[in-house]
This record gives structure tokens, C-alpha cells and sequence, in this order.
């Protein structure tokens, strides 16, 4: 009699919910798999040694390239680390709207999870719902910093610039009369802060919209319940961080448990999930968008009522403004040595962890005493969750792998570096 | 000028004439459904685009109206590639055994009283026969390729067909015990009456689980694990390009509306109206031809599958074959008894 063989299938990188370039080795028997061997490093780029070659400011640009759907957040752990090796604090403004802006990206990033996750697992609807949000989300961001996805905004010891008094208009054209462009501007007529909060209004109606699709729908919750269950001790042993970790009833979140920036002073709950299955992850998520939203609103009130500098005011650290560089000697040197050598930072090492949309995203950074880093270590939330894969797909059917690879939310520019 | 093509007719021998005859027939049924395939999908696109609020193809004509047409043109340019490892006679038989049965089923359908190219007796054991030889096509294609993900999809495609096709045949059944006939004529017939008198009250499950078995056997969503686009790629036709892989579509779409048209035919009284037996209505609407009816009747069918497809996440390959097994044929036995009982007590207004 012939041996039996096991089916070994390669999946990926070109397959269509591969996310990007993962590479899975699936040994099956039939369909059920038996191994799952994930391939990394097809999106490699280095990131990590490049930093090292140039000014520390000039690496901001490369975070946002990590994970590429939750950019300024990536910003986040690395400007909070030059500030924790410089010393300095950002004035209160500029935390604000650090804090404004990590919970738009969060709801950015839980966004095209949801979508992929949804479209991984069959039901089309909700990504192109997702990506509707996600439009008014990234004009937020292109208002703000003049791109839409790479911001590049956080500078150690602040933010780039103040939120605009003004919300980009759409204009009329050969396709878009003024009758339907006007329609579009409606919520466009007053200042950002204005845009994002009738966002914030909007918002969890589209939530429920989501929610009416997949939530009590018997296909989705066939498809999710009890499909990739990770008990919280296993959970803790694999080093899951963020909403795989608080989908198997561990509560922790590092915007409660080590606030940094205003975080202490917002009101928020941190959703747990019970059983650890992929349905629970997608309902930790789900409400993590809610929560986020409640703390945008908080942020917009107090960004409203209180002006002030966005940046310190330490020429050593961050440019003059332009108008007193054209005129003042000074500041054209500061200006000149800035954006040239850039600043050195004091010889020491720190770590950050900032709560990333994906789980913990931790910034290492030695420093000799010169202008660009000895060595930066990123540490990429996705990437124990994806060396848990195997685990997590054992036994399963190859639907499944499908749809766990969903629920772990995995971003190859953070893995790969 | 007349007289002379009537002249030439008649020096024709007889044979050849029903011969002709028939081909004319044939040619006046499958140009217009090739016609409507490619603009359902043109539908298609245009009817989930807006329910995912965005516009759909728009570009190619008015109104992306030449769409089809354009991917049509592309799909009829584009080479046909052979992979090496692939068996290279059943590789191109797989999409013709695909298209075959799906336009000859189509010749025992009726369109309205008396307009059918075949009144077969056996009409409604014909189209099973058809429906199910289908499937070798899949099969074949998804061997043939010789690929691991076309390999699954022909498996799953295999297993999936033979559940559903059972539970289609009870609900087939159902209708042959309601209608007193295997001719789809005489079923459409026995429904007269008005649109009380239609067979989809008293064969409701029947007709819901014909309905979903018809979404299983056309790999529609949320049964498309055979094609499972984010599984196994495209499932059985992944290794097929240009026209081979534009006949596997045709054939889909054929049986699509073929699945809807029996709805209508078995279920929804087919070509009669629906203001029947209602009397000022009746009579309002009586200048409408039966294939309007009929039509509408099958498009509102083919709605429901676009709608479908927009909705529902997909199910996994085990809990496609755990409904039909599990769910799907239990009911259908248990309504066969229950119509068998209605139509023994002769229970008004269907069965009396």
C-alpha cells in the first residue's frame, strides 16, 4: 500500500489575503492543517540599519513606513524615545493632539482590519464600508501634515505644525458639479477641529452599520467563534500585546497602565474579551473604535478652549520659523545646522512602548553622544503574534488559516522592518 | 423576392428543413442568453457598487453600458496559457464539458405557453441530468491543471455538488408531486389561478432550500467555497486564462439564470401573472405577454443572488456540506411528506 502523504501547499506571497507578502508553508491532511510555517522577510527594507546612517529627525519618515496603516502612532514610540533620551517634554498642545491623532490612526488601522478580515473571510461589503471612513480619515491627515498616509508630523519636541483654522474644499470639475461638490463641503465649511468632531458624531453609527453586517450574522459568527482560541496564560507565554491580548481576558493596555502624554487625564474603559476566539478579538476591536472616539471628542474639547506653542521653543532641538530665518542671522545658522548635522542626543539607551492599534510598540535607542543613533530596535507588535501562528492554525481547516491570519492583524512593513 | 426564398425553401427535403428549423430555434435562445450573461455581469458589478457606495464601471460607453463587451473583447485577446505540468486534452475539454450542459438544459425550459424548443415529458429530470454533468467540467479543469489550489477546488466542488444535488432533487420532487408532471409546461400550468394558487405556499422550504442549493451548485456566495477567492485563489479555473476562462464564466452565469428561471417556472407560477384571478387588474394587465412575467420573475431571482453576494461572509467547506447534509435534506424529506399528504386530501386551492 502507498504511503500517505501529507498535502504541502505553498501560500503565498502572491496570494490574495497572503496581506501583503507572508509566505505559509501549510502542511494539511486533506484540508485540516498539521503545520503552518511562516516565511517572513519579503518586505524587508532595513529600517532599522538605515536609521543609523542618518540624523535622527531624518528617521521619522521610516516609522510611518513600518506599519503602514497606523503611521503616526509608529511616529509616536520614536519620538518618545529621543524625548526620553533628551529630557524634554512637548508643550500640552502638541500632546493633545499626539493623543488626537494616535486614536484617528487607531481607528484607521481597526478600520482596514476590519475590512481585510471581513473580505478574508467572504463578506465584501464592509471593507468598501471601511475604506468610505477611512477617506475622511486620511483627509484629516493630508489637512494636517500634507500627506495622507506618511505624515511624518511628531517631532521630538512637539509636533511639525498647529492643526489648520481651515478644512481643504472640494472643487468643482468636469465630473463633479457645484451642486454635488457643495454637498461634499458640507462638513468641510469650518476648521479641522470642526471636521473631526462631525466625524466623531458620524462615527459610531457607521459602528453600527459594521456591526449590523457582522455581528449577530450566523455565517460570521460560524466562521469566528471558537476559530484560533488563545487562553490568556498561553496569550502572556507568546508575548501578545494590544487586542489579541485583551481578546483572551487579559486587561492591559498601556494607556492605562504606563499613561504617557495625556493619556491619564482621558476618560476611557479598555474592552476584554472571555474566550479568546477570533469572534471575541473582532468584538474587542469593534469597541476599541468606540472608545477611541470618546477620546477624540475629549481631545477636540480641550484643543478648542486652550491655544498654545506646538513645539518647544529650543533652538537647539527644533527649527525657528521661517519668517525670523530670512531675517536673523541666528536663526539661519540654527536652520542650517538643523537640517544639516541635525541634533545630538546624550549618550544613554531608552526604551518605549507606546499601545500601538496592533499591541505593544516598543522603540530601543542607544545613543554614543552623536547625531544619529548607535543602534534602533524596533519592537513590532506583529510579529510574535504572527510566530504564533502556528499554534493558532493547528488542526484548523484552511479556511481558517484565512481567517486567523485576519484576526492577528498582521502589517508586513512592521514585521519585515 | 418572397416568393423565390419560399420557392427555395420547398425544393429543401423535409429533414433538412426541421433540421434548419431547429438550429433557428437554437440560435434564438443562446444569442439572447449569451447576451444577458454578459450584461449580468455588467449588473452585477453595477448593483454591488452601489450597495458598497460606490458607482461601478462607468468609463466604456455611456454609462459603462459597453463593458461586457470591452471585457469580452480582452478576455477573446488574450492567450491562452498551457502550463507544462497540465494534462493538456482535458485542460481544454474542462471548460467545454463546463458550457455544454449548461446551454443544453436551457431547451426544455419554456417561455411561455407552447414557446419551448423541446416539450419533453421528462423535462425536469432533463435539466437535473444537465445541471449535474456540469460539474465534470470543474472537476476535469481542476485536475487537469495539475495546480494544488485548483486541485482543492475540484475536490470541494465534487463533494459540494453531490450534497446539494441530492437535496435539489427532493426539492424537485416536491414540485413533481405538486404539479403532477415532469413537464415544466404542465407544472406552470397546474399553478393557474391566481397568485395564491403558485406552488411557493405549500412548497415554502422546498422552494428556500431549491433557492440556496441553486447558490451551492452555481458556487455563489455564501456557498462559493469552490472558487473561495481569498482560500484557494480562484479554486478550479486558477491556472485559466482568456477565452478558456471566460467559458467557465458564460457557464456560471448561464446556470445562474437557468437556477432562476426554474424558480420562477416551479415556484412562482413562471409566465403567469401576478394580477390573476385579482378583477380589475386582471384585465388591466392583460395586454402583457407571459415571457414579461416570466422575465421579471427571473430577474428579481438573479437580485437576490447579486444581494447575496453583497451581504454574506462565506462559509467554511465542512458547514457548506454540514447544511446540506444535516439541514437541507432532512427538511426536504419531511415536506415531501407533508405535500404527498396535501396532495392524497386534495387540500384546496393548490392540490383540489
Amino acid at each position: 500500500m502507498a504511503e500517505i502523504q501529507n498535502f504541502t501547499l505553498n501560500f503565498g506571497p502572491q496570494h490574495p489575503s497572503a496581506h501583503g507578502v507572508l509566505r505559509l508553508i501549510l502542511e494539511m491532511d486533506g484540508e485540516v492543517i498539521e503545520r503552518a510555517d511562516p516565511h517572513i522577510g519579503l518586505l524587508h527594507r532595513g529600517t532599522e540599519k538605515l536609521a543609523e546612517t542618518k540624523p535622527y529627525n531624518q528617521s521619522i519618515g521610516y516609522m510611518d513606513r513600518l506599519d503602514y496603516v497606523s503611521m503616526m502612532v509608529n511616529e509616536h514610540g520614536y519620538v518618545l524615545a529621543l524625548e526620553k533620551l533628551l529630557g524634554v517634554t512637548p508643550p500640552i498642545r502638541a500632546q493633545y493632539i499626539r493623543v488626537m491623532f494616535d486614536e484617528i490612526t487607531r481607528i484607521l488601522n481597526h478600520l482596514m482590519w476590519l475590512g481585510a478580515h471581513a473580505l478574508d473571510i467572504g463578506a465584501m461589503t464592509v471593507f468598501l464600508y471601511g475604506f468610505r471612513e477611512r477617506e475622511d480619515l486620511l483627509d484629516i491627515y493630508e489637512a494636517t501634515s500634507g500627506a495622507r498616509m506618511h505624515a511624518t508630523y511628531y517631532r521630538p519636541g512637539g509636533v511639525y505644525r498647529d492643526l489648520p483654522d481651515e478644512m481643504p474644499k472640494y472643487q468643482a470639475s468636469k465630473w463633479h458639479s457645484e451642486k454635488e461638490v457643495a454637498k461634499l463641503n458640507e462638513n468641510r465649511q469650518g476648521s479641522l477641529l470642526d471636521f473631526i468632531e462631525d466625524f466623531t458624531r458620524r462615527f459610531p453609527t457607521y459602528v453600527d452599520e459594521y456591526e449590523t453586517l457582522l455581528t449577530e450574522n450566523r455565517i460570521w459568527k460560524h466562521r469566528t467563534v471558537g476559530i484560533g482560541v488563545v487562553t490568556p496564560e498561553r496569550a502572556l507565554q507568546l508575548g501578545f500585546t494590544g487586542p489579541m491580548l485583551r481578546g483572551s481576558g487579559f486587561e492591559w493596555d498601556l494607556r492605562k497602565k504606563q499613561p504617557y502624554e495625556v493619556y491619564d487625564k482621558m476618560d476611557f474603559d479598555i474592552p476584554v474579551g472571555k474566550t479568546g476566539d477570533s469572534y471575541d478579538r473582532y468584538l474587542v476591536r469593534i469597541e476599541e473604535m468606540r472608545q477611541s472616539t470618546r477620546i477624540i471628542t475629549q481631545c477636540i474639547g480641550w484643543l478648542r478652549d486652550n491655544s498654545g506653542p506646538v513645539m518647544l521653543d529650543d533652538r537647539k532641538l527644533t527649527p525657528p520659523p521661517r519668517e525670523s530665518m530670512k531675517g536673523d542671522m541666528e536663526s539661519l545658522i540654527h536652520h542650517f545646522k538643523l537640517f544639516t548635522e541635525g541634533y545630538s542626543v546624550p549618550e544613554g539607551e531608552a526604551y518605549v512602548a507606546v499601545e500601538h492599534p496592533k499591541g505593544e510598540f516598543g522603540t530601543y535607542v542607544i545613543s554614543d553622544g552623536a547625531n544619529k543613533p548607535y543602534r534602533l530596535k524596533i519592537r513590532a507588535p506583529g510579529f510574535p503574534h504572527l510566530a504564533a501562528c502556528d499554534e493558532m492554525t493547528r488542526g484548523h481547516m484552511l479556511a481558517d488559516v484565512v481567517a486567523i491570519i485576519g484576526t492577528m492583524d498582521v502589517v508586513f512593513g512592521e514585521i519585515d522592518r | 423576392m418572397l416568393e423565390s426564398i419560399l420557392m427555395l425553401w420547398g425544393a429543401i427535403p423535409v429533414d433538412l428543413q426541421t433540421l434548419l428549423i431547429i438550429v433557428a430555434k437554437i440560435l434564438i435562445i443562446v444569442a439572447p442568453l449569451l447576451g444577458s450573461v454578459a450584461y449580468i455581469t455588467l449588473a452585477e458589478r453595477k448593483v454591488i457598487a452601489y450597495m458598497q457606495v460606490r458607482i461601478g464601471p462607468n468609463r466604456v460607453g455611456p454609462r459603462g453600458l459597453l463593458q461586457p463587451i470591452a471585457d469580452g473583447l480582452k478576455l477573446l485577446l488574450k492567450e491562452i496559457i498551457l502550463p507544462t505540468s497540465a494534462n493538456p486534452y482535458l485542460f481544454i475539454i474542462a471548460p467545454v464539458l463546463a458550457i455544454g450542459p449548461a446551454l443544453a438544459a436551457w431547451s426544455v425550459v419554456p417561455f411561455d405557453d407552447g414557446m419551448v424548443l423541446s416539450d419533453m415529458d421528462a423535462g425536469l429530470l432533463y435539466i437535473l441530468a444537465m445541471t449535474s454533468v456540469g460539474v465534470y467540467g470543474i472537476i476535469i479543469a481542476g485536475w487537469a491543471s495539475n495546480s494544488k489550489y485548483a486541485f482543492l477546488g475540484a475536490l470541494r466542488s465534487a463533494a459540494q455538488v453531490v450534497s446539494y444535488e441530492i437535496a435539489m432533487g427532493f426539492a424537485l420532487v416536491g414540485v413533481l408531486l405538486a404539479g403532477g408532471s415532469l413537464n415544466l409546461q404542465e407544472i406552470v400550468n397546474a399553478q393557474q389561478g391566481s397568485l395564491l394558487h403558485w406552488f411557493w405556499i405549500p412548497l415554502l422550504p422546498l422552494f428556500a432550500i431549491y433557492l440556496f442549493s441553486g447558490l451551492a451548485e452555481t458556487n455563489r456566495t455564501p456557498f462559493d467555497v469552490v472558487e473561495g477567492e481569498s482560500e484557494i485563489v480562484a479554486g478550479f479555473h486558477v491556472e485559466y486564462s482568456g477565452m478558456t476562462f471566460a467559458v467557465f464564466s458564460l457557464a456560471e452565469y448561464a446556470n445562474i439564470i437557468l437556477i432562476c428561471m426554474l424558480c420562477a417556472l416551479m415556484f412562482c407560477g413562471g409566465w403567469l401573472s401576478p394580477f390573476q384571478g385579482i378583477p380589475v387588474l386582471e384585465g388591466f394587465f392583460e395586454f402583457v405577454p407571459g415571457i414579461v412575467w416570466l422575465l421579471a420573475k427571473t430577474s428579481f431571482f438573479i437580485f437576490l443572488f447579486l444581494w447575496f453576494r453583497a451581504t454574506f461572509p462565506r462559509y467554511r467547506y465542512d458547514q457548506v456540506m454540514r447544511l446540506g447534509w444535516k439541514v437541507f435534506i432532512p427538511i426536504t424529506i419531511v415536506w415531501l411528506l407533508v405535500v404527498g399528504a396535501a396532495v392524497v386530501f386534495e387540500i384546496p386551492p393548490w392540490f383540489d
